[in-house]
């Protein structure tokens, strides 16, 4: 009988999480008080918005719960405020801490989907632009350069006007938060357009892409299969930073009255709806949408830094 | 021009190949600053025959254009004149090229697992049909180059630069070629390792009757490997002929000067005539023989005139006014 050497060679059990565990990055995570803090600050934040309905005391959209006799009620720490209006409430009797919340998820949502839609729009035009040269890419290129050339708010500002009044007008209301994603996306995507492109270039010229042509791999399989991933690094620190960004945006953009209606308010539109009563001394109808806005894009903001960091061995 | 007098098959006959790259300035620099436009010839007019399950080796400082040609043969670039004939292989097809890169760091996807890389020809070019036919084949491709199954599972950068070069050459073995273009595949190795990966392609050549083009600007790794030798020159082949006559009695004064590079043992302090100057920019060749500025006896003769190609008595050719036959 022959031994059992080859069979019992080490099998190396090279699961998912035991590499996730093991990588640098999870290393550099738990080394970093910064990344770990704003990480669990972060996982509150959205726990609490996508879970919205079961913290928040009321559903602010719904008009039959609000009561008007209760309308600008303070902090309930303040004299005269009252259970279960924690954070006060608005001029139409909102609980603050309900509609702080429910706008998080609003401003959460536009946010990723901006994101999502501009790196969409910036990483297809930068593959395309980066591989195939030429013409196409000093076309995408010098539209890139166009969108940077106008203000990000000014597109934004655009986009949204434009758009609007091509929508019937029984649309607008439900309309509003797509419209806000296309607005942002298209005044956001060049960064992601170059990153690629340069990207793409480098990696193009690479020898393992010619051993690709060589076997005649479709161009569609080369960029998806061998280039993309190769790109992906620095696209996704830019992508974690714009988060913030985009969410800043959408926010501007409610405050100045083209983004989310009263009716579902993101926490651009509480800010602006409470800077009016900020000198009748209703002060926590701004001040507490603030706070969360800080709180949400320096969040962000600490961990795309450290992301970077991280992904990139020359700034250590 | 003649093609090559021998009764040798041979595997891919070239001939007057031509390729010139546009390194213009961008179309607005040019109307603005009134540039002409410009173009560099890489490879021009060059014809060799690599011998069926022979070895010919392509050899010349860097910028002469041997890689060029390497890409050219394997259809990455279109040259601009010439032709180039593959004989037929076993299949009656015409023979399939794959490629060895000179660069072990770039030439694996960082991403890709080992298995995945060596498997990409086989699914690519659907050589197996089933999973576990392709998993089977990775093995035994990886056991050829003397790599074990489980090293399919690592990704590239777990491999030093010699056990990367084994992974590139089963990738390339793994599209079942004939022919096989190796671009300076041990210049990026230490001399012990190169030995090893040399070692291991003449035992491939012997075992699957490979054809090889193998490109090097190393005389010595040259010398061991190949069958016939062509010296390029900015863009030309001066030399062309079998390994033993050509190291044996080199003609061109630009083949004795790349002899003389290669480090002697026995003999260290030996006489040297050393190269003056450098190889000219081929975005404005010498008039006449692109080797004259820098040739120990170049004539007036040289430097009007372009030699023609001559084959020699012993089947060598050569591109010099001054190489006699004899």
């Amino acid at each position: 009988m022959t031994t059992d050497i080859a069979k019992t060679a080490p099998a190396k059990p090279s699961s998912a999480l035991r590499r996730w565990l093991d990588s640098d990055i999870w290393w550099s995570f738990t080394h970093s008080k910064a990344a770990m803090l704003a990480a669990a600050i972060f996982a509150i934040l959205i726990v609490t918005a996508v879970f919205a309905p079961w913290f928040a005391p009321q559903n602010p959209y719904d008009a039959a719960q609000l009561d008007m006799w209760k309308a600008e009620l303070p902090p309930v720490w303040q004299e005269g405020g009252e259970w279960p209006y924690l954070l006060g409430t608005d001029t139409q009797g909102r609980d603050m801490l309900s509609a702080i919340l429910y706008g998080t998820r609003i401003s959460m949502i536009i946010g990723l989907a901006s994101v999502a839609l501009s790196l969409l729009i910036g990483m297809t035009a930068g593959l395309v632009a980066g591989f195939f040269g030429g013409f196409i890419e000093n076309i995408l290129m010098r539209i890139g350069d166009i969108t940077l050339s106008i203000p990000t708010i000014l597109i934004a500002i655009l986009v949204s006007t434009v758009v609007r009044q091509l929508l019937p007008s029984d649309l607008r209301e439900i309309g509003a938060s797509a419209v806000l994603v296309l607005a942002i996306a298209l005044s956001s995507w060049v960064q992601y357009a170059r990153t690629v492109r340069a990207q793409t270039i480098v990696e193009r010229s690479k020898e393992y892409v010619q051993a690709a042509r060589l076997l005649k791999v479709p161009a569609r399989r080369i960029l998806a299969r061998h280039i993309l991933p190769n790109t992906l690094t620095p696209v996704l620190v830019a992508a974690t930073l714009n988060f913030g960004m985009a969410i800043l945006t959408e926010a501007t953009l409610s405050f100045l009255g083209i983004g989310m209606p009263p009716g579902q308010p993101s926490l651009g539109t509480l800010i602006r709806i409470g800077n009016q009563f900020l000198f009748s001394g209703s002060w926590w109808i701004v001040l507490f949408p603030v706070i969360q806005l800080c709180l949400l894009v320096v969040v962000v903001n600490v961990l795309g830094d450290w992301l970077r960091d991280v992904l990139n061995p020359k700034l250590r | 021009m003649t093609a090559m007098t021998s009764q040798e098959t041979s595997a891919l006959s070239v001939s007057r190949l031509v390729k010139t790259f546009d390194v213009s300035a961008p179309w607005l620099n040019r109307v603005v600053e009134r540039k002409p436009r410009q173009f560099l010839q890489a490879v021009s007019d060059i014809s060799f025959d690599v011998p069926l399950g022979g070895c010919l080796s392509l050899v010349g400082e860097s910028g002469c254009g041997k890689s060029t040609v390497a890409r050219l043969v394997t259809g990455l670039y279109r040259p601009n004149g010439g032709e180039m004939r593959f004989a037929p292989g076993h299949d009656g097809k015409p023979l399939s090229a794959q490629m060895i890169f000179q660069d072990p760091y770039a030439s694996l996807n960082p991403r890709w697992r080992v298995k995945n890389i060596v498997a990409e020809p086989i699914r690519e070019l659907k050589l197996r049909k089933t999973r576990a036919e392709i998993d089977d084949r990775v093995v035994e491709l990886l056991k050829t180059v003397g790599l074990s199954a489980s090293d399919g599972e690592k990704f590239p950068h777990e491999f030093s630069g010699g056990q990367r070069q084994r992974i590139s050459i089963a990738r390339a073995l793994a599209g079942e070629p004939e022919f096989l273009v190796c671009d300076e595949p041990t210049s990026a190795l230490d001399v012990s390792v190169q030995a090893q990966v040399l070692n291991l392609m003449r035992r491939l050549q012997d075992q699957f009757g490979l054809t090889y083009l193998f490109i090097s600007h190393d005389m010595s790794v040259v010398r061991h490997m190949s069958d016939r030798i062509a010296v390029m020159y900015l863009g030309r082949i001066v030399e062309e002929g079998k390994t033993e006559a050509l190291f044996a009695r080199p003609r061109h004064p630009y083949t004795q000067l790349l002899l003389q590079t290669i480090p002697n043992i026995e003999k260290p302090h030996r006489d040297r005539v050393v190269a003056g100057g450098e190889v000219p920019s081929p975005l404005k060749p010498p008039s006449g023989c692109p080797f004259h500025p820098r040739c120990p006896i170049a004539t007036a003769r040289c430097s009007a005139e372009l030699p023609e190609v001559r084959t020699l008595a012993n089947g060598t050719r050569v591109a010099c006014h001054l190489a006699e036959d004899a």
